[in-house]
């Protein structure tokens, strides 16, 4: 079994620094798994978020080697061996302890989106809605939130300033995907213009790369929406056109 | 420990518990016009319910119009071995439709049929492709949507934050007391109604598809309350999780593999399941490969395969499978959807165990088999509640979703959880507000209480000497697997219960390094208290029960036995000791009795 070097960020919101443990791998292991190996023999207090251990939850986001990755979906056989590993946490939140930062900036965010409000049924009282017609939206909703997008973005990565009026990628599919609801009827151009300051991203795809979902953040979510701010923000009547043809789409 | 060193909230109905059932719980009591606060272990919109992958079981009939609740309902039933509680089991078949698609109206968005409704899956148990779903990802759908209308609903929601005791006034439960984990610091809920909806208790198994969070609070928390447990030695272990590599070993491999048309085979290529048919689901099972193939396109003229009959025949025929040797080369047996379904289709139906398979084992699910072995996976035991009102036996005090017992019997159908979770948790939310407005007489809490609670939180931090809280957790699950496993007799389990006694006693030792701010250690040492508590009823109501019965296989008692079949073990806490006791369930009417008769 090999024993693996890793320099551990240990600390809090008053600072800290990177401490070294020597851990054995088994075969298969991924980070987290030695972060819990650390955890449970040579420092109990270490902190880390984590739950589905499986990709699923979101939680464990970090930064190895410098990558923002999850730690669960990491596996240990894609670094070098005899290489030390560095953990540390998501560094464009506020640090709490060790790996475990303050990502409430996210929770206020997704309050603010004005939520669907969707328009009345069918004569039978039901929905219906083509699958070709979702399948796009079905892409966003794949989001785990584990705010690794909104980590890398770089217009508020360095700029706290900035995330007044910036809601995030992860904020801009979830618009793009109210936005393409086949049922929804609020008009939030305004909204994406101002509050959540689609126009401060100049589309440099960091977001995309690091999104372990795969989702197509910027060429799916953030350009649409850009281009219809520009067609729509003027002219009302752009967005009711649009929304009365994804009407028509649906089957009587 | 002076006043000022605890913060109070102050609500009408507080609900320990953020995943499906509890945001649901929340939402409703909120529509009640009280107010409402919903407490978490983990940050909002991460609890368990975010892995669920296969789908809601309810009985729309958009893909077969034959179905309706009468079918789920007696499915439900005969899945858990006539265990149930029927009127919960009823409401659940009646309901589930609706709060579907209730979702569906809050955003949710199912996969759908041609005609654009919601598509139906088949799985394990259910007559009829019945389940709604989004490819193996349903429940991050579910908690989404749930949780991103109820942020606008005026919840107050307190985010990693841990209950460890409920608070009484006389016979009636007032509030909870917990920690913040961020901080560690003590925090107080005064309310007038409190819903349990923790979960459940898997984390006291070593191969288990349950997170850290799976310490059994909830069903703690209710028994030291006074609450009664029911049905505690029905524990679900999924036939199939994944097995290798061992740092995985565990993780859920969705029933869908073989809702969507993956079989099992054993080391020599055979489809064993068809060996493993039991005279209960004979006449409804397929005894050859060729019906059982043929049933995916044609329900009417076949019967269903053997590879979804419900999930305890499946587990215990991979056990007898890998005991006989002929398992898979790391101990399991294999899950072949590779030779049957063509590559896109996995990849458009299974999108997620693709990933996970490909990310985390290097297999890719297109081109081989799975190996797959069971795992503990859901706890049908729980708080024994009303069925209409979700109360349990104390004032005050409701459960729903994993943490209440009875609506599953002693087997749960896949499926079966989702829709649990939103029928029991709408509710307990109207049924606590309901009462939080006839709440009689003022809120007082004791502040003795209190302070004795905040005692026993901070009490591992002063002690010297001690261990590890992990290497307690560790030993715990050994036992727990190694002897309440998944085939059972009465000399492991008292063994179990002695361990127990002897662990019980070691984390009244437990040391925790460092300071209270988000201390993992001292969390775990925590948990302890509530894992311990499980792990010993469900050890003393394995024991109790001499039949085996969905969930619970005494090899020393291999038969399901009928007078067995009318009673449920529950378990109460009586001066201080956990106390087993048969109690009748209650008589289906004879109307719903009929259901079974008709047809086989
Ligand atoms: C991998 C996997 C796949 C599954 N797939 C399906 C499926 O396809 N279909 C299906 O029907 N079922 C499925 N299930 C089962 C189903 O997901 C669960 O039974 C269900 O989600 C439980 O929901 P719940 O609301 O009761 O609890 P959870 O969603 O587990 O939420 C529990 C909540 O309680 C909180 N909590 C716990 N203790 C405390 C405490 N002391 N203080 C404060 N808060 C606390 C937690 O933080 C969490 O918010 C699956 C389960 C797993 C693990
Ligand atoms: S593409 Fe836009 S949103 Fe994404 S990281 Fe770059 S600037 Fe941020
Ligand atoms: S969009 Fe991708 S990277 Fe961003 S929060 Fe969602 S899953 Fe994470
Ligand atoms: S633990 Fe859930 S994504 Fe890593």
């Amino acid at each position: 079994m090999p024993t693996v070097t890793m320099h551990v960020f240990r600390g809090d919101a008053r600072g800290g620094d990177f401490k070294e443990y020597r851990v054995e791998a088994d075969p298969g292991m991924v980070v987290l798994d030695l972060i819990h190996r650390i955890q449970a023999t040579q420092a109990t207090d270490l902190a880390v978020r984590w739950n589905c251990k499986a990709g699923k939850c979101g939680s464990c986001s970090a930064e190895i080697d410098g990558k923002p990755r999850l730690m669960c979906m990491t596996r240990m056989d894609l670094f070098n061996e005899g290489e030390p590993i560095s953990v540390a946490p998501i560094r464009g939140f506020p640090a709490i302890r060790d790996l475990v930062t303050d990502v409430s900036y996210n929770y206020v965010k997704a309050k603010q989106v004005p939520p669907l409000r969707i328009k009345p049924p069918e004569p039978d009282g039901t929905y219906r809605m083509m699958q070709e017609d979702i399948d796009r939206i079905q892409e966003f909703h794949k989001c785990i939130e584990c705010f690794l997008c909104q980590d890398v973005c770089h217009v508020i990565r360095d700029h706290e300033e900035n995330k007044r009026a910036f809601a995030g990628p992860r904020f801009f599919i979830k618009l793009a995907s109210l936005d393409m609801h086949p049922l929804d009827t609020v008009d939030r151009s305004a909204f994406v213009k101002d509050a959540a300051g689609v126009g401060l991203c100049n589309i440099t795809k960091c977001c995309t790369e690091v999104c372990p979902e795969h989702i197509h953040i910027t060429d799916n979510a953030i350009i649409p929406l850009k281009e219809r701010m520009a067609d729509e923000f003027f002219d009302p009547v752009v967005w009711l056109l649009r929304k009365f043809r994804s009407k028509k789409k649906q089957p009587a | 420990m002076a006043n000022q060193d605890y913060e109070v909230h102050e609500h009408d109905v507080i609900v320990i518990g953020a995943g499906g059932a509890g945001l649901r719980a929340a939402i409703e009591a909120a529509a009640q016009g009280v107010s409402v606060g919903l407490v978490c272990k983990s940050l909002l919109g991460k609890a368990h319910t975010v892995m669920a992958e296969g789908g809601i079981a309810a009985a729309l009939g958009n893909v077969w119009p034959e179905d309706n609740w009468q079918v789920h309902f007696r499915d439900t039933m005969r899945g858990g071995k006539m265990l149930n509680n029927w009127r919960m089991a009823q409401l659940h078949a009646q309901e589930a439709p609706e709060r579907v698609l209730e979702l569906e109206r809050w955003g949710a968005l199912f996969d759908r049929t041609k005609d654009g409704r919601i598509l139906q899956r088949d799985f394990g148990g259910h007559r009829y492709a019945r389940l709604a779903h989004v490819g193996d990802r349903t429940g991050l759908e579910m908690i989404r949507t749930l949780q991103y209308h109820g942020i606008h609903q005026g919840l107050d929601v307190y985010m990693e934050c841990t209950i460890t005791r409920l608070l009484k006034d006389g016979d009636r439960v007032v509030g909870a007391v917990g920690y913040w984990r961020e901080s560690g610091r003590v925090v107080v809920f005064k309310a007038k109604a409190v819903i349990l909806a923790t979960g459940g208790i898997g984390k006291a198994w070593k191969i288990t598809s349950n997170s850290w969070e799976y310490t059994g609070d909830g069903h703690s928390l209710a028994l030291w309350a006074g609450a009664d447990l029911i049905d505690m030695e029905f524990v679900q272990f999924h036939p199939t999780g994944m097995v290798w590599p061992p740092s995985v070993r565990g993780i859920l491999v969705t029933e869908g593999v073989r809702g969507d048309g993956g079989t099992l085979k054993n080391s020599e290529g055979k489809r064993f399941m068809f060996d493993y048919i039991p005279e209960f689901f004979k006449g409804e099972t397929a005894d050859n490969e060729a019906e059982a193939d043929r049933w995916y396109e044609d329900k009417k003229n076949n019967r269903r395969t053997p590879d979804l009959l419900p999930r305890d025949e499946v587990a215990r025929a991979i056990n007898s499978e890998v005991k006989a040797g002929r398992g898979s080369p790391h101990g399991g047996v294999f899950l072949d959807i590779n030779t049957r379904r063509p590559a896109d289709y996995i990849k458009k139906r299974l999108p997620s165990m693709y990933h996970q398979f490909k990310e985390l084992a290097g297999v890719d699910i297109t081109k081989e088999p799975m190996e797959v072995g069971p795992t503990c996976h859901y706890v049908m035991g729980g708080v024994r509640v009303d069925a209409d009102t979700a109360q349990s036996t104390v004032k005050g005090l409701f459960a729903a979703g994993e943490v209440a017992g009875g609506m599953h019997g002693s087997n749960r159908l896949g499926g079966n959880s989702l829709s649990d979770l939103l029928v029991f948790g709408r509710r307990a939310g109207l049924y606590a507000a309901l009462y939080a407005k006839d709440f009689g007489g003022t809120l007082v809490v004791d502040s003795a209480q209190v302070e004795q609670a905040a005692r026993q939180m901070l009490a591992p931090f002063e002690r010297t000497g001690g261990e590890n809280p992990y290497a307690i957790q560790s030993d715990l699950q050994d036992t727990m697997q190694a002897l309440v496993g998944i085939i059972r007799n009465e000399a492991d389990l008292k063994e179990a219960l002695k361990r127990l006694d002897v662990l019980k006693a070691r984390a009244a030792k437990v040391r925790v390094d460092g300071h209270r701010q988000y201390n993992p250690g001292w969390h775990t040492a925590l948990d302890l208290d509530s894992l311990l508590t499980v792990a010993e009823c469900s050890a003393l109501a394995a024991l109790e029960r001499k039949e085996s019965r969905g969930g619970h296989t005494r090899e020393d008692h291999p038969y399901t036995d009928d007078t067995w079949g009318k009673v449920n073990v529950v378990v109460r806490l009586k001066d201080g000791r956990i106390q087993v006791s048969r109690e009748p369930l209650p008589e289906m009417p004879p109307d719903l009795k009929a259901l079974f008769q008709e047809r086989k």
